[in-house]
């Protein structure tokens, strides 16, 4: 009986160390066609932060998806560099892109101060420690002088990128969002199939067996967490140029919570699901906007229809269904 | 220490909060032997197996490998020393390819991969000696087919594939035969007899025919300390051992 299915059920086949899979070449095309068509037809302020938030939720699959770590405190990551990039861009007066970076170091460096400490701890204990440290974050946030407290740092300048092409047009905005946020995509999608994502792999799947091959499995759990500080760091630091705002929702427990949900409605541990999961809370998020605190109670009853009825998310209800990986 | 010993532990003890789960147990494995712990349940034989990979940290009492105290290494230390592990559960990697799983073992060679700007193409040099591995166990059909979808005794033979890979000197093997039916235990059986030649082997095992087929030493253990050590005929025909086993139907 075994043998009968191991041989006929040869499917989820991944190529061994190929290139990129047809159907993910497809997928990547579809998608970048899609959002340089989509300014046309909807508001570039609403795509930008559809955009922003999906590579929040990409970087935050790596570590959860593909790391096996949930963190509970990836809103720290992403509202600290929100916060220096908009403090970057107002009181230093760096260019946008400048600003960006400083906020996305700003991320990575937390990342490695917080992840050293977080990765000793493993599953809730280890959630529960990067909880505790968002909430550092939090009150830090909350007192410092320069964050602005309650009213955050407001009328942040969008600046000339590279000091030459004015931003304050949203439409010119929307493709330098664009174009970081696919290269933020790509950079994970490379992570995800390399050396590095093959051992990181091994590590989700079975870690005693890992070590016992030899893997000194902290350290790659460290550079996975780093990597994702980074890259929410990264969507962080560009939303706040983008909204010209950084503020306190930025780095409040909630916003840890809803990128944990983007990420398991859209799929847990593919690579396009974290995509969908964004545009699908963000997109409730504003057209639902009109029932105000509703809008909590029905991401609340989503996440647990989710939960109860397709726990992949929904790519990862597509892929099972074309028998791909996605 | 007598000449020839590749592992050897003295004194070794770990206490749960005052129950001596393993207690004052002095183990001599030599060189190029098959070296099988056998006991009743709970006699501390796979407490003593994590003890030794440093899976567990003992309470008191010193290991030796190779002469050279690893009392205080961490696991991952000790498997790139050659002393390699495996599981009672069958440890693969599920959701990865056959072919896949026998590579994370070989792309140890690299060293760390840190490398994650790289494509993995780069392991694809790896490939054909995995599959060369996994036709050493009988897997060459399932390369592509994910671990989980393997049956229990090919996923043993997959994960004895895995840690062939890392072509270890010393190889621990936490009861290999257990769940397996008669022709997989035979099979299994005839493996590590094969991948004995120099190479050292401890193992933990239940199924006292496999021992005794196998084993050039036998140590005993029971409630935590050694009760005997021989060849099959001395430590069979040992009283205390014969109790301790009774119920059993062995004797």
């Amino acid at each position: 009986m075994t043998t009968v299915t191991e041989t006929s059920s040869p499917i989820l086949v991944q190529q061994s160390a190929g290139a990129m899979p047809r159907h993910h070449v497809l997928i990547f095309a579809g998608l970048l066609a899609l959002s340089l068509a989509a300014p046309f037809f909807l508001y570039p302020i609403f795509l930008m932060k559809v955009l922003c938030f999906a590579l929040f939720a990409c970087a935050f699959n790596l570590l959860l998806g593909f790391g096996g770590l949930l963190s509970f405190g990836h809103a720290a990551y992403f509202g600290a560099a929100s916060y220096i990039s908009a403090h970057a861009a107002k009181v230093w007066g760096l260019s946008p892109e400048l600003a960006i970076l400083s906020g996305t170091a700003a991320a990575t460096i937390l990342g490695a101060a917080i992840g050293s400490l977080a990765i000793r701890r493993q599953g809730i204990y280890f959630a529960m420690v990067t909880l505790a440290f968002a909430q550092m974050v939090y009150f830090f946030s909350l007192q410092a002088p320069f964050t602005g407290g309650e009213d955050g740092i407001q009328n942040v300048p969008r600046g000339n990128l590279f000091g030459l092409f004015s931003l304050r047009s949203d439409f010119t905005l929307y493709f330098v969002v664009l174009a970081i946020s696919f290269a933020g995509l790509l950079v994970i999608y490379r992570i995800i199939h390399s050396p590095f994502g093959q051992v990181l792999k091994a590590i989700r799947e079975n870690e005693p067996r890992a070590v016992s091959l030899g893997y000194r499995v902290n350290r790659y759990k460290l550079a996975v967490f780093v990597l994702s500080a980074a890259l929410a760091g990264l969507a962080g630091a560009t939303k706040a140029i983008v909204f010209q705002l950084a503020s306190l929702t930025d780095v409040h427990w909630s916003m840890s919570g809803e990128v944990v949900l983007m990420t398991l409605i859209g799929g847990m541990g593919t690579v396009f699901g974290p995509i969908v999961g964004a545009a699908i809370i963000v997109t409730m998020q504003n057209y639902l906007a009109t029932f105000g605190a509703w809008v909590t109670v029905i991401q609340g009853v989503i996440f647990v229809i989710a939960v109860l009825l397709f726990r992949e998310g929904v790519v990862g209800v597509i892929g099972k269904w074309i028998r791909k990986p996605l | 220490m007598s000449d020839g010993v590749i592992l050897a532990a003295e004194n070794l003890t770990k206490e749960f909060k005052g129950f001596f789960a393993v207690n004052g147990v002095g183990l001599n494995v030599r060189e190029g032997s098959i070296h099988a712990l056998i006991g009743p349940n709970g006699a501390g034989k796979t407490t003593c197996f994590n003890l030794l990979t440093k899976f567990l940290s003992p309470t008191r009492g010193t290991i030796t490998y190779k002469g050279k105290d690893i009392t205080a290494m961490s696991p991952a230390d000790i498997a790139r020393l050659g002393l390699v592990r495996s599981f009672q559960i069958s440890a693969v990697f599920p959701h990865l390819t056959a072919l896949e799983n026998v590579r994370i073992a070989l792309q140890r060679r690299r060293g760390d991969s840190f490398d994650f700007w790289r494509s993995q193409k780069v392991l694809a040099e790896f490939d054909d000696e995995a599959r060369a591995l996994l036709a050493d166990v009988g897997l060459s059909e399932f390369e592509k087919v994910n671990a989980s979808e393997l049956s229990y005794g090919r996923k043993r033979a997959l994960e004895i594939a895995t840690t062939l890979a890392l072509n270890p000197e010393m190889l621990l093997l936490d009861e290999p035969m257990a769940g397996m039916s008669h022709e997989d235990v035979d099979r299994i059986s005839a493996l590590i007899k094969r991948i004995s030649k120099n190479r050292t082997i401890l193992m933990v095992e239940h199924n006292l025919s496999v021992v005794a087929s196998l084993s050039d030493t036998i140590t005993v253990l029971a409630r935590g300390k050694v009760l005997a050590e021989g060849d099959y005929a001395t430590v069979s025909k040992d009283e205390r051992v014969v109790e301790a086993y009774i119920g059993a139907g062995h004797g």
